[in-house]
């Protein structure tokens, strides 16, 4: 064999080579991507069927389609009522998260000060740990100052990651900010309000929209923390859901996907929105795009 | 006032409180502590500290203390309570046998599809969208979707039976692998998102300049690319890690709740909620951030043994 290989092999080796490495790792990968992909989309098609779906038992597809499960699912779970509470839980948080993140972020990200790395330690911790594990001391504790059971507990216990997590997003925007625009203005005579007003504020607008979008992103999608301190009239539509899914049974399973079909609609939506300020691979390493 | 803030040279607004120091003292002071980095501009971190120790800090010690006052008991009967039951016990077991494994498995698995994608190729911005698709799935529609898809008469079942790959459908959901299935589906696309931006951090020269030097694909990777990496891979797994380990509405909707996958979580939510001992609550609460803190600094240690520098290449 090797004799028969061996006088062509100088000539063509090195394309070859690569192409054969390169081959069955990549057919592999693609392979296992594209499984993964089959699987999730399976599980989201499953879904959607089901919520078109009129009968559906052991069969590959159900009896006939039908729309209704959405009307149902609209008024049985009075969703009207629980998206409003969700957007109004939603943009409370984004906005005083901003409001308390922002200027923190840019102190940790401009300077350096004794105890600076305590602070640090301080906002990560939120980040790292369960929600659960400081959401039942929490909730146990505005159950106790009466804080619970609805809209401010609930907008009060979302804040707890968020100011965080509003904080480590916005100070690579920060640093990216070249500090000799700021003294520039202060050498004009700016003082820090207005260098954080005039000058920061607007060419931080982007991190500004980047940390909000990732804010309500995340307290849309927040479980534990909504569910631990919502009353029946403060639930987002995350921990509807959850209850009625929980209490499966009572309800036709296929109200349930429609409602979750609504609650992925909605993600997608504000993920999409978010794409397009944010670009998802830079946010813990600022790259430039276009390498070569 | 006046005067202090035009003598300030840096102008920083508002100086710090100085309260009752004499007057011929305070610039002396102003001046040690601006020296040090401490002037009026770290005021803006105020708001955010005093809403951390607030609502963070403070119940969370509330909750310690908590924890050590039972309403029977000396002060750590709850602690006790859940460590001599076999059944609160087991729950850290069995939390770390969903998440150590999830976790890993994401890490590993973005790692080749990361390298892969570092190029720039056509439809580049399609794949990335695709795989940040799951993660506006929710739990609640990714419960219902396994259930769905990977129930008895579901479609993989039903995909398997019929190419005669099994006989009879298996069982994937209300067990450890239901969980572990809803885990991966939502923790996949955020670890590889943070691997393909530790990835792209890297300068791509190093590796050509490896490549000029004769290394071969598997030598530049393991040589150049996987010790610069490796840092970034540790914060990923944590990342991960915490997500997986936090895991309470899919064990409880895909999995096997007072069983395989009874998670610390359920039992923290169980004793405060359920059975109203706040005490045993908070505990279990605390011992679960112990454990994943503890998770954490060992990978962390870890970490700090790998090489932690720039990962920009240099400029000579």
């Amino acid at each position: 064999m090797s004799t028969v290989l061996d006088p062509s092999a100088p000539a063509s080796r090195p394309p070859r080579r690569r192409r054969v490495r390169a081959t069955p790792v990549a057919w592999l990968l693609w392979g296992a991507v594209i499984f993964f992909f089959l699987n999730v989309a399976g599980v989201i098609g499953s879904v959607l069927v089901n919520s078109f779906g009129r009968r559906w038992f052991d069969t590959w597809l159900p009896e006939g389609f039908t729309t209704d499960w959405y009307g149902q699912a609209w008024e049985e779970f009075r969703l009207l009522q629980v998206l409003t509470v969700t957007v109004e839980v939603a943009l409370l948080v984004v906005g005083i998260s901003v409001l308390i993140g922002a200027p923190a972020a840019y102190v940790l990200a401009r300077r350096t000060f004794p105890g600076r790395n305590v602070v640090y330690l301080m906002f990560l911790l939120p980040i790292l740990m369960p929600p659960v594990t400081y959401g039942i001391p929490l909730a146990t504790l505005l159950y106790e100052l009466g804080l619970a059971g609805n809209l401010s507990g609930v907008v009060l216990a979302n804040l707890v990651p968020s100011v965080p997590f509003v904080i480590l997003t916005m100070t690579p925007f920060i640093e990216q900010i070249d500090p000799g625009i700021e003294r520039a203005a202060r050498m004009c005579g700016a003082n820090t309000r207005r260098v954080l007003l005039r000058i920061v504020g607007p060419l931080l607008l982007p991190g500004v929209l980047a940390a909000s979008i990732l804010v309500l992103v995340r307290t849309v999608g927040m479980f534990e923390l909504t569910f631990l301190t919502a009353g029946p009239d403060s639930q987002t539509l995350i921990v509807a859901l959850y209850y009625s899914m929980s209490a499966s049974g009572i309800r036709a399973q296929q109200s349930v996907d429609a409602m979750a079909v609504m609650y992925t609609a909605m993600m997608l939506v504000l993920l999409l929105v978010a794409l397009r300020f944010v670009n998802p691979t830079q946010l813990v390493a600022r790259v430039k795009e276009d390498v070569e | 006032m006046t005067t202090v803030t035009t003598q300030s040279a840096t102008g920083t607004g508002n100086g710090l409180t100085a309260g009752a120091v004499p007057p011929g003292a305070r610039p002396a002071l102003r001046h040690r502590l601006a020296e040090r980095g401490v002037d009026g501009q770290l005021l803006l971190l105020v708001p955010a500290a005093i809403f951390v120790l607030g609502l963070f800090v403070y119940p969370f010690g509330y909750g310690v203390a908590l924890s050590f006052q039972p309403g029977q008991g000396d002060a750590l009967s709850a602690y006790r309570a859940f460590f001599t039951d076999t059944f609160q016990r087991d729950t850290i077991g069995t939390t770390l046998w969903i998440a150590l494994p999830v976790a890993l498995a994401n890490v590993l698995a973005s790692v080749p599809i990361a390298y892969r994608m570092r190029g720039r190729f056509r439809g580049k911005r399609l794949v990335t969208t695709a795989l940040v698709v799951p993660i506006t799935l929710g739990t609640v529609l990714t419960a219902q979707g396994l259930l769905n898809f990977l129930g008895p008469t579901g479609w993989f079942n039903r995909a398997l039976v019929s190419t005669g790959l099994v006989d009879a459908p298996l069982e994937l959901t209300h067990n450890y692998w239901g969980v572990v299935m809803s885990l991966v589906i939502t923790g996949f696309p955020f670890a590889f998102l943070l691997v393909l931006s530790y990835l792209s951090g890297i300068d791509p020269s190093l590796e050509r300049a490896a490549a000029t030097l004769g290394a071969g694909w598997w030598n530049r990777f393991r040589r150049v690319t996987l010790p610069l990496l490796a840092p970034g891979l540790a914060t990923t797994f944590c990342l991960t890690f915490v997500l997986a380990f936090a895991v309470f509405p899919s064990a409880v909707l895909v999995g096997d709740p007072s069983g395989s996958t009874r998670v610390i979580s359920i039992a923290a939510y169980q004793a405060a909620y359920e059975q109203f001992d706040y005490a045993l609550g908070s505990a279990i609460a605390i011992v679960m951030g112990a454990v994943e803190l503890i998770v954490i600094a060992v990978v962390l240690g870890a970490r700090s043994l790998l090489y932690t520098g720039s990962t920009a290449g240099g400029k000579g």
